[in-house]
């Protein structure tokens, strides 16, 4: 199964469920409370959802690594490099 | 049981092919090279380095001729083509001439650095992985010459990417990784994007082959000797790219 499949199936049922809850389809006397909570959760879910990424991309971004170790290590590296090629007998 | 020493003076039986596909290379070939030869050498490991160049108009074949004088020609090996054929093209004709039994892939423009290449080995033995990716996201990975813009960009695609496509490995668009070679060849059969859409694709494969999949935190040193941009098209092509693997794997 495709990822994009996953998600519709996976969409699908919990679309379903969702429906069936609030709207009583099969008829069997759901309680009130149990409709009027489901019937906004798939915007509370899309919105903690929301939230969530925001938070984790913001969380990722803002601990990324700054490598300035690597930066300077590099070119010392390429002065020696160059210096050692010269004297190997490359034309640069 | 071994110590283990910072340097090792033999090899472990393998040989390690280091895949260069080059454009415009004049300038850094001569130092990644240097680079590799020294790492490589100091530890014990067998290796070749392949270089593939797209007839590149500055020269770069030149400065690589003059490298094979200098360090051999069973270490530095040339293959070059005509033109800019792509990358997929690149390493099938690369692992052509290759000796190893191992294939490494890198970056010729100095952001990905040789001094992680017994890492990577280390690990592959570790787990006996398939194939090890580096990785700029975990542990003491990371980036050095990016502004805000780019991280979120970066950050921000790969959240996006976990979550349409669940990879289980944290760093997709990444293109410094080991391969067995019998993987890569395999892998590279399979796939048909391209650029670093392709990368992503080849770990998406591989994890639907059941390869396994380490990881090593590398450090990517941007724009040494010249600019590089994500502008608008980029981001589209990756996004273009992302969906397809989306609804095709």
């Amino acid at each position: 199964m495709t990822k994009l499949l996953e998600w519709v199936f996976g969409v699908s049922v919990v679309g379903a469920a969702w429906a069936f809850v609030t709207f009583d389809i099969l008829k069997m006397s759901i309680p009130r409370t149990y409709r009027e909570v489901a019937w906004p959760m798939p915007l509370y879910l899309l919105v903690t959802f929301g939230c969530y990424s925001l938070a984790t991309v913001g969380y990722r971004v803002a601990t990324f690594n700054d490598c300035d170790d690597a930066a300077k290590e590099l070119q010392a590296q390429i002065i020696e490099a160059r210096e050692d090629l010269r004297k190997k007998g490359l034309k640069f | 049981m071994a110590s283990r020493t910072s340097t090792r003076t033999q090899g472990d039986g393998e040989k390690y092919s280091v895949l260069l596909p080059t454009y415009n290379e004049r300038e850094n070939l001569p130092l990644i090279v240097w680079l590799l030869v020294k790492y490589f050498g100091e530890s014990g490991y067998d290796y070749e380095i392949i270089v593939i160049d797209d007839g590149s108009p500055d020269g770069t074949l030149e400065i690589a001729e003059q490298l094979q004088k200098i360090y051999g020609e069973d270490k530095i090996l040339l293959r070059p083509r005509a033109k800019k054929l792509g990358l997929g093209t690149a390493y099938i004709h690369g692992i052509k001439h290759a000796s190893g039994t191992f294939i490494f892939i890198m970056d010729a423009d100095l952001s990905h650095h040789p001094k992680f290449i017994p890492e990577f080995i280390e690990k592959q033995k570790e787990g006996d992985y398939d194939l090890v990716s580096g990785t700029r996201y975990q542990g003491d990975g990371g980036v050095y010459g990016w502004d805000l813009r780019r991280k979120l960009i970066s950050r921000g695609a790969n959240f996006v990417t976990q979550v349409l496509l669940r990879p289980g490995a944290s760093d997709l668009t990444g293109s410094f990784r080991l391969y067995k070679r019998k993987v890569l060849e395999g892998l590279i059969e399979r796939c048909v994007s391209k650029g670093y859409v392709f990368q992503m694709e080849m770990i998406i494969r591989a994890r639907q082959l059941d390869y396994s999949i380490g990881e090593v935190p590398i450090s990517f040193v941007d724009r040494v000797y010249g600019e590089s941009k994500l502008g608008g098209n980029e981001i589209v092509s990756f996004l273009k790219g992302l969906l397809t693997l989306f609804a095709t794997t």
